[in-house]
């Protein structure tokens, strides 16, 4: 991923700010510059989310992509955070027997891969389980 | 002015690797290892945590104790000798995570494992001058020993975060005073490019951090008009648990003033971590109006030494994030092998 | 709108094919389909070509001239179309709009697919871009990852097992057996399916199509232009498209692929049939858990019994609804781009009769279904004797 492409997303990345449309009231995340529902007629503005969420569904990858190789094997779930989106991320420190549908969990700051040994490193949220 | 530690937060990672497996891997007695420095166990940060994502979570759970808009922080140091970069400041990821607004000063710092203390005394001096109302100090660090060197029985991964702002009985302590002793002594270092450390062995006991640890904690007592028992607790740099309990010996503090701030135990050392996860652990437990003396270590070399009381604040901080014991306490084993993967000592193909 | 028909079709064999390259592919299927058609290739309009990630693959894009050029089409009018595995069955739906429009009488819908010039973990990270890039690739989810949490949910809440789920591989390798063009000509037990190593749990390597070249041509043409086919020709009665949001995450239930119900309905009601009149479909099993859902959104089978409906042995050869009698993308093979010509290329034959071992027993409607990544697109043809 090429470094403008990594950086516009930052904010939205480390401090989980989505969008809300104050039209219909709903929540987005990734952030959208339009409201899918109300369209023309939204009004769409940040919003930070608190990061806890709840597991709606989640795998094991054993055969990772290329970057993730040293990863495997990881939990990845979607997440369906208290505010309303669902997001796609890994579920760290647990064991995968542990990820359960509807286990709450907690959005945590990781590296989520790097460009090399000389490349940049990207960080992002992932997502704990709640003790 | 007097300023004072608005906020603490601690983060240790999950993984536990136990002296003894380490000890079995390289043909040495375990309880012997156990016995000589002290260190039963140590974290080891995973795959995806480094630096950054340590300072990171301890510098949110600060900012929760201090309970002030990120965007009020003027200044954010962060000291470690394992940045993820060499060159590109960890400090600007950490205020990116945070949500600290873009009017601040930010520089990485390094000088061994007092580079986080470091960063307190600079945020003491900008808040005490008045130029910003609060500033953020950060130690921390996924230290690496060379395999079968002796530190890889203690370096470690952890760190701790202060948001330091004005003196105020809501704030967790304040910052009596602070004094420094630095000189040009080479015990311990890394060249640009290596991968592990080299020490001097023996060398880095007596003339390096005992003289300092030993020295700057007598000019603190001499300059505050102290003594060991005006303290109910006092803190050093751990390299293992051996050096800091000879080193409070030698002062004159007694083992019920030091073993709460004894984290090394049970999660190693952390290098730029270490006293000032000692100190959060001691945080845990300190009560308003006792008065704390932290000493850290840096090799090559120097020590800073804090004389610290605790505000009726704590009461009502203490647990808006989470203890440090807990976070010692939350762990998870790993064998020697998965050790090995998580700290990158395996040669990848690239 | 004109009456559509398809009156030739072609395809290569599919799997590793280490001695064609893309264009090699390409002209194979096309020569083959106009050949089949009765036509000759002066007849021909316009060429629409489906083919998802020849940037990625090879490091070509401007297929469409590139292929116009090699099947000695120039100057036609060329197209490529992408949407990622469904860039096929898009193709062939531009094709027919083009006819039916009286834009062009003679238009070829070609697929293809190179996918082996480069490793493993370079394919996988290529088929990750039908997903959300920014938000579900770059967070380390794989493709088998996506369809797995599609899985786990619908075993979450139908209760549909393992077992119902490797059934599905085991009637398409049954299939694919009887299939001279598949990639995978043997049958797999129960057993084998059921043990084989996993990718990303609970898929496992034999719920999963494979990695596959290949290409597939159809001609299609107007009503006049039908009187010259070498062989009866097949009707266009139904086509549907629609699609859904890019992520899975943001799906509104994420075990329905709504844009397969939305484009079934569409197909449907344009052929003014309903699901008890389709003899035998062909549907887009890139994972078996895809089958299940695809026989249950395009309602064939009500939502949570497309497991059951699979054990019960009601998706068999000459059951109540022959589902992917050509062995489907789990045994045929599935060179992205390709699959959903050659879906339509199987239709054709059954309806001809031409599909020897594998034929379905009068058939007269067949139907064709094709979706991009996790669902973003879906386009499903109906086609008729």
């Amino acid at each position: 991923m090429g470094v403008p492409r990594f950086w516009r997303e930052i904010r939205y990345r480390y401090q989980l700010i989505g969008t809300k449309c104050s039209n219909c009231d709903s929540t987005f995340f990734p952030p959208r510059l339009i409201c899918p529902n109300c369209r023309g007629a939204g009004k769409v503005e940040e919003a930070k989310l608190s990061g806890g969420g709840e597991v709606v569904t989640y795998t094991v990858v054993r055969v990772p992509p290329e970057g993730f190789e040293k990863q495997a094997p990881y939990v990845v779930g979607i997440v369906k955070l208290d505010e309303g989106p669902s997001i796609t991320s890994q579920i760290v420190d647990c064991e995968p027997e542990d990820v359960n549908i509807g286990s709450r969990v907690r959005a945590v700051f990781r590296k989520i891969d790097e460009e090399g040994p000389a490349g940049a490193i990207h960080y992002g949220y992932k997502f704990a389980l709640e003790q | 002015m007097k300023v004072g530690i608005t906020g603490h937060g601690a983060y240790v990672p999950r993984y536990r690797i136990k002296s003894r497996d380490i000890a079995i891997m390289w043909g040495q007695d375990p309880s012997a290892v156990e016995g000589g420095l002290g260190v039963i166990e140590k974290a080891v940060p995973g795959l995806d945590e480094d630096t950054i994502t340590i300072s990171v979570e301890a510098a949110r759970y600060a900012l929760k104790r201090a309970g002030i808009p990120p965007g009020e922080i003027g200044a954010l140091y962060i000291g470690s000798e394992s940045h993820p970069y060499a060159v590109k400041p960890s400090g600007t990821v950490v205020a990116a995570a945070i949500g600290a607004g873009a009017r601040m000063t930010v520089a990485d710092y390094e000088f061994a494992c007092k580079a986080g203390t470091a960063g307190i005394q600079t945020s003491m001096g900008l808040v005490g001058s008045g130029s910003i109302k609060y500033g953020m100090a950060i130690g921390a660090d996924t230290a690496q020993g060379a395999p079968g060197d002796a530190l890889e029985y203690s370096a470690a991964g952890g760190g701790a975060a202060f948001v330091i702002g004005p003196d105020d009985e809501n704030n967790v302590a304040r910052i009596e005073h602070t004094v420094s002793m630095t000189t040009d002594t080479p015990d311990f270092w890394r060249r640009d490019g290596q991968p592990y450390p080299r020490h001097g062995g023996r060398f880095t006991g007596e003339p390096a951090y005992f003289k300092h640890v030993v020295e700057t904690t007598k000019m603190m007592m001499g300059e505050t008009g102290t003594k060991p028992s005006d303290f109910a607790y006092a803190v050093f740099h751990m390299p293992n648990k051996k050096f800091p309990e000879r080193a409070a010996k030698t002062l004159g503090f007694e083992s019920k003033q030091v073993e709460p701030g004894l984290v090394v135990e049970r999660i190693g050392n952390t290098y730029s971590g270490s006293s000032l996860l000692g100190l959060c652990s001691v945080f845990d437990i300190a009560k308003p109006g006792d008065r704390i003396i932290l000493t850290s270590y840096g090799s090559g070399a120097g020590a800073d030494s804090f004389a610290l009381t605790v505000q009726p604040g704590i009461e009502k901080k203490r647990r808006l994030a989470p203890l440090t014991r807990d976070l010692i306490n939350r762990k998870k084993y790993i064998d020697y092998a998965t050790y090995v993967k998580y700290r990158q000592k395996l040669v990848f193909a690239e | 709108m004109r009456k559509v028909a398809i009156i030739g079709v072609g395809m290569t064999d599919f799997g590793e094919l280490w001695e064609k390259s893309l264009r090699d592919l390409t002209v194979q299927a096309g020569l083959e389909a106009i050949r089949d058609s009765g036509l000759r290739g002066e007849e021909i309009d316009a060429l629409y070509a489906g083919c998802m990630s020849s940037g990625i693959f090879i490091q070509q894009e401007h297929i469409a001239s590139l292929l116009a050029d090699y099947c000695g089409l120039v100057p036609k009018s060329a197209t490529r179309v992408e949407g990622a595995c469904a860039s096929g069955g898009i193709a062939l739906r531009q094709a027919i709009m083009a006819v039916a429009s009286g834009m062009h009488d003679v238009v070829v819908a070609g697929g293809v697919e190179k996918m082996t010039d480069i490793l493993t973990e370079q394919t996988t990270m290529a088929l990750a871009c039908a997903a959300d890039r920014e938000w579900e690739a770059f967070q380390g989810v794989t493709f088998p990852g996506l369809y797995a949490m599609m899985a786990r949910r619908h075993m979450h809440e139908y209760g549909t097992t393992e077992e119902q789920l490797s059934l599905v591989a085991v009637k398409n390798h049954e299939n694919g057996a009887k299939n001279p063009h598949a990639q995978y000509r043997r049958p797999v037990t129960l057993e084998q399916v059921m043990n084989s190593s996993l990718i990303a749990d609970p898929i496992r390597l034999l719920h999963c199509s494979p990695i596959s070249d290949g290409a597939a041509a159809v001609v299609v043409c107007s009503k006049e232009k039908a009187k010259q086919a070498r062989s009866e020709p097949v009707w266009v009665i139904g086509s549907g498209q629609a699609s859904d949001t890019i992520a899975l995450h943001d799906r509104k239930a994420i075990t329905t692929m709504n844009a397969t119900v939305v484009a079934a309905r569409e197909a449907l009601r344009m052929a003014g049939i309903t699901q008890k009149d389709v003899d035998l479909v062909e549907v887009h099993d890139c994972f078996t858990i895809a089958e299940i859902l695809a026989i249950e959104d395009l309602g064939f089978f009500e939502k949570g019994k497309g497991g059951p409906a699979t054990q019960e042995g009601l998706t068999a050869l000459n059951s109540q609804i022959s589902v992917n009698p050509s062995g489907g993308l789990k045994s045929k093979g599935h060179p992205v781009g390709a699959t959903g010509i050659a879906q339509v290329v199987e239709v054709v034959q059954q309806l001809r009769g031409q599909a020897g071992a594998r034929q379905v027993k009068d058939a007269e409607i067949g139907m064709a279904h094709n979706v991009g990544g996790s669902g973003g697109t879906c386009v499903t043809h109906i086609l008729s004797r």
